[in-house]
């Protein structure tokens, strides 16, 4: 589903040379739930940038579904993949403030010039996948931490896509949020969706299928649920 | 996207862009609207109450037209002419202090100026003359020895004290002046004053043309003006140019109202016209500025936000065509409201009620092309002034976005 080879990732801060990712080889497969964990620093955000296309790696590759491989692919192409093949979940949920729960879910299926009506009604199906339907109507600020984290899986999930991407998804959430959000990640899991999330917490690292740990830019084991 | 944003934005915000965008656009249209109208005004108020649309008069070197009463068979021959004033015009002086005079060293009372023998009627029919009369009464066809005096031949209208010009002092409807016509004197009673933003008006003497001619010896009936009132919708230069055809220029000089203005009046109009474009392109700047920041700010607030956007998919000019949607929106709701403020409010207002300026009533010239070119250049002004902070916001890198990195 996506592999990454020999990547690695650099940052010049004046004439020094940070070294955060050395040298990546990892492979998840399709329908896969991989964690990435690793103490802070050790380079768990950058991997995930780099594989969902949201950054660069210094040297190394990223090949998506066989063929796409990232580094031959334009800004323009990297852009229209990751809104029609890719999902992303923030830590702080990223939501438009302007736009009710049903336009944020709705907004990237337009983009991608899916009907208006087909579009919408595809975002209240995600909606009410994630427990939403009573919300559809509400602005992100008149909604709790963990229902704006669900909207955000709802718009990752709308357009199907091939992997969902979670970035420290409960690190804003209390336990019972974090709960209900690791819980529809498992449900996505178990209907086929390959998800990739990166976590500090162990407990919910736990609830992935697979965990790849990492230390100082380099794996340093992977662990199977 | 944009149209949300601008629904659940701050209402005082958007209400303050929108009140700026109203002010640029009145700025824009109003200031050369007065400027040029200001000049306007006196063009108007010379074609109304003088020149009328089609003015015929004296060839240069001829003190009247030879062959009026021919002249005049021409112009009832023509249909778009709705009336005619005809007049006799000589240069005169006035001389209020004879009486009272004891010594020849005595300073005397004594104005220089044009004497007009004019049919009241016609006159008043075509010019209006009546009404600019602010003392006594005006002429009456059986008038005798009765005279309208322009305003500035009279000194508490004009109080200026300059070596080359005077004016009568202590005059008054009823008070008796001497008319000196070259040899000719004669002692008259004014009837009235006259008072004229056109200077035609009040810097003559009028009476009744059937008394002047007997005074000056004029029994050929040639006069020195014809000013001749179209149907309205008639274009002048066609009535000229038919006269043209008759022959009538011949013996007269043959002109619209534009043909008589001054090359002066024109050239001031060009100059106020860019004088008010100068001043009202301070105005584009201020509200692109405005624009400008107002975009940045919103966009810089929200780069977080445009990262996330472009992460997850959405192409960076889709972004950029929101904010510019915004700017249209700012740029047309104001100007509409500016429009509808002019059209509707201040140009019947200022028609109705022309600023007194000092040497014309101004109106407010807006001609709906112009207005429309000036409203085209606030919204192209506003779209460069929206676009730019968008795209500058955009460009940046999506992930320093999204992670708030500098």
């Amino acid at each position: 589903m996506i592999e990454t080879k020999k990547l690695r990732k650099s940052f010049h801060n004046g004439n020094v040379e940070t070294e955060i990712l050395k040298g990546i080889d990892f492979h998840v497969g399709r329908g896969e739930f991989v964690a990435i964990m690793g103490r802070s620093g050790a380079g768990k955000s950058t991997l995930m940038y780099q594989m969902s296309l949201l950054d660069e790696p210094t040297s190394g590759e990223v090949i998506i579904n066989g063929g796409h491989n990232a580094a031959k692919m334009s800004n323009d192409e990297k852009t229209l993949f990751r809104l029609t093949r890719l999902g992303y979940v923030f830590q702080d949920y990223a939501l438009i403030p302007e736009l009710n729960a049903l336009e944020n879910v709705a907004l990237p299926l337009l983009m991608q010039d899916i009907p208006w009506k087909k579009a919408y009604t595809q975002a209240e199906e995600a909606l009410k996948r994630v427990g939403l339907e009573t919300h559809m109507g509400q602005l992100p600020s008149q909604l709790s931490g963990g229902e704006q984290q669900r909207v955000s899986i709802s718009r990752a999930i709308a357009h199907k896509p091939d992997i969902l991407f979670a970035d420290e998804p409960t690190a804003n959430l209390d336990n019972e949020s974090s709960r209900i959000i690791l819980e529809i990640f498992q449900e996505l899991h178990k209907a086929g969706q390959t998800i990739i999330m990166v976590t500090h917490e162990p407990e919910y690292g736990k609830m992935a299928q697979k965990i790849v740990h990492l230390d100082d830019g380099m794996i340093t084991g992977v662990t199977r649920n | 996207m944009a149209v949300r944003q601008i629904k659940r934005s701050s209402k005082w915000t958007t209400g303050l862009i929108i009140a700026v965008m109203i002010l640029t656009s009145l700025n824009l249209i109003v200031v050369s609207g007065i400027l040029v109208g200001l000049i306007q005004g006196a063009i108007d108020a010379v074609r109304t109450h003088y020149t009328s649309d089609v003015i015929i008069s004296t060839l240069k070197n001829k003190s009247y037209i030879e062959n009026s009463p021919e002249v005049m068979s021409v112009i009832d021959k023509i249909p778009e002419i709705e009336g005619v004033t005809a007049r006799y015009l000589k240069g005169g002086t006035l001389e209020a202090n004879y009486k009272t005079r004891v010594k020849e060293t005595d300073k005397p009372n004594t104005a220089a100026g044009t004497i007009v023998g004019i049919d009241p009627t016609a006159e008043d029919k075509i010019t209006d003359l009546s009404k600019f009369v602010v003392e006594g009464s005006y002429l009456d066809a059986n008038d005798y020895d009765q005279v309208l005096i322009g305003s500035f031949l009279v000194k508490k209208y004009l109080p200026i004290e300059s070596p080359g010009f005077s004016a009568l002092d202590n005059i008054e409807p009823g008070t008796k002046i001497r008319i000196n016509i070259g040899d000719i004197q004669r002692e008259v009673t004014v009837k009235g004053i006259v008072k004229s933003k056109v200077d035609e008006i009040s810097l003559r003497v009028f009476m009744v043309d059937s008394q002047f001619r007997s005074i000056i010896g004029r029994n050929d009936y040639n006069v020195s003006e014809i000013a001749a009132k179209l149907k309205p919708g008639t274009n002048p230069e066609v009535v000229r140019d038919a006269l043209k055809r008759n022959g009538v220029d011949t013996v007269a000089k043959v002109q619209t109202y534009t043909d008589a203005q001054p090359k002066f009046i024109k050239d001031l109009v060009a100059t106020f016209a860019l004088l008010g474009n100068m001043i009202s392109s301070i105005g584009l700047v201020v509200a692109s500025i405005t624009i400008f920041i107002v975009i940045f700010i919103n966009a810089i607030t929200r780069r977080k936000f445009i990262g996330i956007l472009k992460g997850i998919g959405i192409n960076g000019k889709a972004i950029e065509i929101s904010y510019v949607f915004q700017s249209i929106f700012y740029a047309l709701i104001g100007s509409v409201i500016g429009i509808v403020i002019v059209y509707a409010l201040l140009q019947p207002f200022i028609a109705a009620h022309p600023i007194n300026f000092p040497f014309s009533d101004g109106i407010l010239v807006a001609p709906v092309s112009g207005t429309l070119a000036r409203i085209a250049l606030l919204i192209f002004t506003t779209i460069v002034a929206g676009y730019i902070p968008a795209r500058m916001i955009v460009r940046k890198n999506t992930l320093d976005s999204i992670l708030g990195r500098k």
